[in-house]
């Protein structure tokens, strides 16, 4: 069975008529096209095929539904939440602690990073500190916030920051230090001072490595936030999981864990809109 | 008789690391006058970098002094055009071609007639508010020379700006600096790799030796300007110097691997 690309080839082999080029090739690239399509709906397809995977091996009961309710009635939970009000007061909840913290952490990280990156005696200074605190995780760190902050919302707002910081610190100096030379020196040539190096070189010129370290973070304060109302809270997203997971609720569990998921993703968005906002320089 | 710009007194660099030193230039001695377009001509690693780099306050001399004599107050004292990545990536055109005026903090009606003039002096006004990313090679070194030019300094110094272009854009933007430098005629020091180059360009070549740099010998270009690729490629006078040139340079690196095999 020929394909309309041979039949043209064919043609164009075996008669006195020479197929104008602009067709041969206008073939190729619909034929690409649509190949590059039915790789596309790939992508779209095989989440739905999974969850209806899913779905028929709950309901028949071949993977145990205690454990993995079918999605539709994950679904159906969402809304029924969504209905009592429950959602959206959790939702809320953790959204602002997560906003709280996040601006916490970032804010301090990209001034004392732009500081570090730029003077020498500072990074040298503070280094090692950042060193040494690193690796701490911040959650360990949570019976210490509690005590000295209460057990409230700042101290979760604390836990994020003190989380979200170390990673867009480092990315904030790396950006810094990782200018051009040659960028240093044509300010110096053109006589750059210093505020003006600091907003028209530095800043800029860190930018890139700044989002991607503020990425990070976003994700680290998602992950935190999660962990954080599971171990000392009684409200947000995390705790959602939490109880429900020990009152063998599991159904809302999964929903809990669908909107971390949804968040994540929503988050990352924005801040991919946000980069290239303010960084249209990079194609 | 022009008066002197630029005045270079046994200058001399040594680059020190660890327990080794490299000296890079000797016992520079030049005498630049105003409104002349001088090349160093050298093979690599001659030190010639280092020179304007000296004379653009981005490295200190070892031995040795220089001086740039002012003209008028309040202009800046030298401006160098750096080779193609000198662009700054975060600045549209405008902004890197006005980039000297606005770090002066100039007055906000010069900066914006001289980043017009010359943003359409290189053909980039309607490309103003575009960034380096989205334009050729060609083009960004149009911005630098817009940018150098724009800041009014006393002399200019040029680092290979054409170096990273391809012959035929080359020749192109040869001319084209050619032509803005004739309207102001500043005092240029200029650097590059290419004998047609410094033959098209200059008023006088400093020809210079290998590692450690010092100057072989000078030799004044007295083509009439304004000039143009013809002129020079068809005079036969500058097809001697081209081979004479090639020959110095030629003699200059081999007495360079003689002393160091």
């Amino acid at each position: 069975m020929m394909g309309l690309l041979e039949v043209v080839k064919y043609m164009n082999e075996n008669s006195n008529h020479i197929a104008c080029p602009e067709s041969i090739e206008r073939l190729l690239w619909r034929k690409k096209v649509r190949k590059t399509r039915a790789f596309q709906t790939l992508t779209v397809i095989s989440p739905i095929l999974l969850l209806i995977i899913w779905e028929i091996l709950s309901r028949t009961a071949m993977i145990d539904p205690r454990f993995f309710p079918p999605p539709t009635i994950i679904i159906m939970e969402f809304f029924h939440l969504a209905a009592t009000g429950q959602l959206f007061h959790h939702v809320g909840i953790s959204l602002y602690r997560i906003l709280g913290g996040f601006l916490m952490g970032v804010m301090p990280a990209i001034i004392l990073g732009l500081l570090m990156g730029m003077y020498l005696p500072i990074r040298y200074t503070l280094t090692p500190l950042v060193m040494v605190l690193m690796p701490i995780p911040t959650l360990a760190l949570m019976p210490i916030i509690i005590i000295v902050f209460g057990i409230n919302d700042l101290s979760k707002m604390i836990t994020i920051a003190g989380s979200v910081f170390f990673p867009v610190l480092i990315n904030t100096v790396a950006g810094v230090t990782n200018i051009d030379h040659i960028y240093v020196d044509i300010a110096k040539n053109y006589g750059a001072r210093s505020k003006d190096y600091f907003f028209k070189i530095a800043l800029p010129g860190a930018l890139p490595m700044m989002m991607e370290g503020i990425q990070m973070g976003q994700a680290i304060a998602l992950l935190t936030i999660v962990a954080a109302e599971m171990i000392g809270a009684n409200s947000g997203i995390g705790y959602l999981i939490w109880t429900k997971y020990k009152t063998f609720v599991l159904k809302d569990m999964y929903v809990g864990l669908v909107l971390i998921s949804f968040f994540g993703y929503l988050f990352s968005l924005l801040l991919r809109a946000l980069q290239r906002k303010l960084i249209p320089w990079q194609r | 008789m022009a008066e002197s710009k630029i005045k270079i007194d046994r200058l001399t660099k040594v680059f020190f690391k660890k327990n080794s030193s490299v000296t890079a230039i000797r016992n520079i001695s030049l005498d630049i006058k105003e409104g002349e377009f001088v090349c160093l001509l050298g093979p690599s690693g001659c030190g010639k970098t280092t020179i304007l780099r000296i004379l653009a306050e981005l490295e200190t001399p070892s031995t040795g002094s220089y001086s740039i004599i002012p003209g008028k107050a309040g202009k800046p004292l030298q401006s160098m055009i750096f080779q193609e990545q000198g662009v700054i990536p975060w600045m549209t055109v405008q902004n890197n071609v006005s980039f000297g005026l606005r770090m002066r903090h100039a007055s906000k009606q010069e900066l914006n007639e001289r980043t017009e003039y010359y943003l359409a002096k290189v053909g980039l006004w309607e490309f103003r508010h575009l960034y380096p990313s989205e334009i050729s090679g060609g083009m960004k070194q149009r911005v630098s020379i817009a940018r150098a030019f724009a800041n009014d300094p006393e002399i200019l110094l040029m680092d290979e700006p054409f170096a990273a272009l391809d012959e035929q854009n080359k020749f192109i933007l040869q001319e084209e600096l050619l032509s803005i430098w004739e309207e102001t005629h500043k005092t240029v020091v200029f650097i590059t790799h290419s004998i047609d180059e410094a033959l098209l360009l200059s008023d006088r070549i400093l020809l210079m030796s290998a590692q450690p740099g010092t100057i072989l010998r000078e030799k004044k270009i007295d083509l009439p300007r304004p000039r143009s690729i013809e002129l020079v490629r068809s005079n036969p006078q500058m097809g001697k110097e081209f081979v004479d040139i090639w020959q110095h340079l030629q003699e200059a690196v081999q007495q360079h691997r003689d002393q160091v095999l």
